[in-house]
């Protein structure tokens, strides 16, 4: 069961290696193997990779099945639209489609904080945290919890895009914000600059590794599977479930957010439809698929599922949907540990047991006689 | 060290009085088993006590008033529980579970840091509890008495002044309860402890004191001597003494 | 005065779509616990039996009453059909159930997709469902009326509301179900076949759906993704009634209509929507187990 706790703790040695290794693959391999369109489609991947890595800390680690990420992703993918199509407008102009739908006259007044790069940037992590903490806040404290929060969250993906639909005017409606042309001065038409985006994305996608993997390895993390498995229990112990919870939650929202940010560039546009119920739901099941207690299971089933889906879905559209839903069922019901239970009992059958680090006897006092240790 | 003050302490659940204003004392360092027939109250009374369910009255640690404070914050004052059936964090290893307990006064930033090696109030625990041997194994893995070993073990690092314990050797072999009644004996010269048990052997081998609860109420308290010649006592355990026994 | 009432009237009947929507979903999650993602495409599939037999019966109302009991028990198989291949095996695992339930769901939208086809198909209203009931005059001279349609899927949901109370209160089956649904293991040792009684449950509870998906025919045209549409205020309704009794639904669904149909008469549609989400998370500041709840002892 090692793959649903992640009790496994590699050395610094190998950890130093798979990081060392990841790098090599993400910034030497792929560009040298991949063609220009192709590695702008890893880059959309590696984003998908990104809002995977949180949901593996919050649902995998914290059992917090968030049916809603695609409102982080969306918040900061929305942030980081809105201010490269107010730099791509000029100075003082407003964005084409508001002209087009909104016939407004001047910029709403939420619009113009995001004029300023440095206030758009950190609106793009900052405001999904927010938005999760207030949410997760009030949700954690009166202990609305397991299925109920996943409908809970999903309801919030459904409610945000009607919402985001409906104002149309202002957000670009069924559209969303397309058409993005530059990305802090550098034109996303030029294909070394999309290979640029490529190397943001990846480079933040391993920091993002880093924070995860040192959340899970740390007390903390240990802390948050003890109130996945009983949160009465750790109530008794001394601490707050819903503080340790809504941290795993506002992580996981930032970093979606952060993913939805580099989407925008990666891509070139953000709408409800990439942002809604079922995608939110479709970042779940790459998750489910690599692992989602694992640190890297999410990463490689969010690539993979991403990957299948772009190869089989224009050819055979009908094929994808059976497949993926087949996924779902076969994954969920009967692997629950994901495809990292494989390779964990593959590497579990040459494995040596590990030696504990402190030496074993019984206790010295005579309490302890007969009693079996 | 504190006791424990009870004052008219009442739980009702829609209407049905589980614990009817109860009074009770739990002087420092005492080792009080609480016993009654079923539905008396004993363990609603433990819930009271550590935040589980609602209650009016009183129930001090110490000075400190309980009632009304959030689950967590009570045992962050010092006052630990087991429960029934142990529960302990069975995708955990034996240090881990350890370890969380022993850390809810933990700073964030601490919390963010890995754990190296085996802090020494855990070490000890572990030597106490005799689990040192299988730290590194899964909670899940333990044996039903090692289980409530470790829930003991946690109240000790969770550096518990009063605990209270809800049937701690039940399921028990002889060998393991003897060792656990020493262990409580054991644990008693330092701090407070109250123990839920249908073991009447049990009781007679290691209660310090005695309170019988029937029918939500205080029936009898006193030494085991004396709770025994209560003829109230007899009563309400007439014909049911045996089965208790043979139950436990 | 006659505007505040005809909101109220396009409350309730919004209320009553969505009771009806939520009333099977109330026995399989309220009841049972068992998150079902695929009780959307239950729904699909009673709309869609509704436009086959609308192509043998040419009458349209004959076919929507030969409909009501078809799709019944057409979504009622099917939930028992998924019962028995893929939930019986996660009732430890809600959370895994919905999602693998979502799996099914996708599957079950192909499969109308290759079936009916992509587009969305519509069925004949019969007449007598067509046009307005006239209700009252108000004294300014306007006229309150209700959609006949609406005032139908009123009545249906009423009737099955007492149907579902009296099969829960007076039948054996509904005895079980309140005994499982309270204490599944005293139950078992008591004698009750709890396997048997889940599935029953589980058909009721998705035949209700199929019912569900009839009445919606009414209202609009018939899709793959009608399911995915309506499910999760469903959801919503059966989360914020609380679970293991009816009486929270029925309060929330025509509350939750009420509030949806003048919010957005005062705003928009899409506003009217996140209103009625913060609403509803702050309502369960007040109720974290909604309107309703079935007390235990357990520690959960």
């Amino acid at each position: 069961m090692s793959v649903l706790t992640g009790l496994g703790r590699p050395s610094r040695l190998r950890t130093g290696l798979g990081f060392a290794g990841g790098a090599l693959l993400l910034f030497a391999v792929a560009p040298a193997v991949l063609d220009d369109f192709r590695l702008n489609l890893l880059a959309k991947y590696l984003c998908l990779a990104m809002v995977a890595v949180g949901i593996g800390l919050a649902w995998g680690r914290g059992g917090l099945l968030t049916l809603g990420q695609g409102v982080f992703f969306g918040l900061g993918g929305y942030a980081m639209a809105m201010h490269l199509k107010l730099a791509d407008a000029g100075p003082g102009q407003m964005p084409d489609f508001m002209q087009l739908y909104g016939q407004l006259d001047e910029l709403p007044w939420w619009w113009k904080p995001f004029e300023n790069p440095a206030f758009a940037l950190a609106a793009t992590v900052l405001l999904p945290m927010a938005v999760a903490f207030v949410l997760g806040w009030v949700v954690f404290r009166r202990r609305v919890r397991g299925a109920y929060f996943a409908i809970l969250s999903q309801a919030l993906a459904a409610a945000m895009v009607i919402f985001l639909v409906g104002q149309q005017g202002t957000t670009g409606g069924t559209n969303g914000l397309t058409d993005i042309q530059g990305f802090f001065g550098y034109d996303l038409a030029d294909p070394v600059n999309k290979e640029t985006v490529y190397f943001v994305v990846a480079a933040c996608l391993l920091v993002l590794l880093a924070i995860v993997r040192q959340l899970m390895q740390s007390r903390y993390g240990e802390l948050l599977v003890a109130v996945r498995d009983a949160e009465e229990r750790v109530r008794f112990l001394g601490y707050d479930p819903a503080k340790v919870k809504l941290t795993a939650y506002v992580v996981a929202a930032g970093m979606a957010g952060l993913a939805g940010a580099l989407f925008v560039p990666a891509v070139g546009i953000i709408s409800p439809a990439l942002i809604g119920v079922v995608p939110s739901i479709e970042f779940v099941i790459g998750v489910a698929v690599g692992g989602r207690a694992t640190l890297l299971g999410p990463i490689a089933g969010a690539v993979a599922v991403a990957w299948a889906k772009t190869a089989l879905s224009e050819r055979f559209p009908g094929t994808w949907t059976y497949l993926q839903g087949a996924l779902f069922v076969v994954v969920v019901a009967f692997l629950p540990g994901g495809l990292a239970t494989i390779f964990a009992w593959l590497r579990g059958r040459r494995a040596t047991p590990r030696v504990s680090t402190v030496v074993d006897g019984p206790a010295a006092r005579p309490v302890e006689e007969g009693v079996p240790s | 060290m504190s006791g424990l003050t009870i004052r008219g302490l009442t739980v009702s659940f829609d209407g049905f009085v589980a614990v009817d204003g109860v009074d009770l004392d739990v002087p420092p360092g005492d080792l009080r088993f609480l016993i009654g027939p079923n539905g008396a109250g004993k363990t609603t009374l433990v819930d009271a006590v550590t935040g589980l369910v609602k209650a009016t009255g009183s129930a001090r640690f110490g000075e400190t008033e309980l009632l009304g404070r959030e689950v967590h914050r009570i045992a962050r004052l010092g006052v630990g529980r087991t429960f029934q059936t142990a529960t302990v964090f069975e995708e955990l290893s034996v240090l881990q579970n350890l370890d969380i307990a022993a850390g809810s006064g933990r700073s964030a930033l601490g919390l963010l840091r890995r754990r190296r090696g085996v802090p020494d109030d855990v070490a000890r625990a572990l030597e106490t509890i005799g689990l040192t041997g299988r730290l590194d194994d899964l909670a899940g893995t333990l044996a039903h008495g090692q289980k409530q070993w470790l829930e003991i073990g946690m109240l000790l690092v969770q550096d518990a002044r009063l605990l209270l314990l809800d049937e701690p050797v039940a399921g028990m072999s002889h060998e393991e309860r003897d060792a656990t009644g020493e262990l409580l004996h054991q644990i008693a010269l330092e701090r407070t402890v109250v123990v839920i048990e249908h073991d009447m052997d049990f009781l007679r081998r290691y209660a310090r004191t005695v309170t019988v609860l029937h029918a939500g109420k205080v029936l009898s308290e006193g030494t085991v001597a004396e709770v025994q010649a209560d003829q109230r006592v007899q009563e309400v355990y007439l014909g049911h003494s045996t089965s208790t026994e043979g139950a436990a | 005065m006659t505007l505040v009432a005809s909101q109220f009237i396009t409350g309730i009947s919004i209320g009553a779509v969505l009771l009806l929507i939520a009333l099977g979903l109330a026995l399989t999650f309220g009841q049972m616990n068992v998150i079902n993602m695929a009780h959307g495409e239950f729904i699909m599939a009673g709309a869609y039996t509704t436009f086959v037999l609308q192509k043998v019966f040419s009458d349209a109302g004959v076919s929507l009453l030969v409909a009501l009991p078809a799709a019944f028990v057409v979504a009622g198989l099917m939930g028992v059909l998924l019962e028995i291949l893929l939930i019986r095996r996660l009732y430890a695992r809600p959370l895994d159930t919905l999602l693998v339930t979502w799996g099914v769901s996708l599957m079950l939208q192909q499969l109308a997709r290759d079936v009916f086809g992509a587009p969305n198909v519509q069925t004949r209203a019969p007449d007598l469902l067509t046009g307005n009931v006239h209700l009252w005059t108000g004294s300014d001279g306007v006229e309150l009326t209700i959609a006949s349609n609406r005032l139908f899927i009123l009545g249906l949901v009423l009737v099955c509301l007492v149907a579902l109370t009296l099969v829960l209160r007076l039948t054996p089956l509904g005895r079980r179900i309140r005994a499982v649904v309270q204490n599944r293991d005293l139950a078992a040792v008591s004698g009750v076949p709890t396997a048997r009684v889940d599935r029953l449950t589980f058909f009721l509870g998705s035949g209700l759906a199929g019912v569900a998906g009839v009445a919606l025919t009414l209202l609009g045209p018939i899709g793959p993704t009608m399911g995915t549409n309506v499910i999760i205020d469903a959801f919503l309704v059966v989360v914020v009634g609380g679970i293991g009794q009816l009486k929270g639904s029925v309060i929330v669904a025509f509350t939750l209509g009420v509030l949806q149909s003048g919010v957005e008469y005062a705003t928009t549609l899409s506003v009217a929507k996140v209103i009625v989400f913060v609403a509803i998370v702050a309502f369960l500041q007040l109720r974290p187990q909604g309107l309703f709840t079935v007390r235990t002892r357990s520690l959960a």
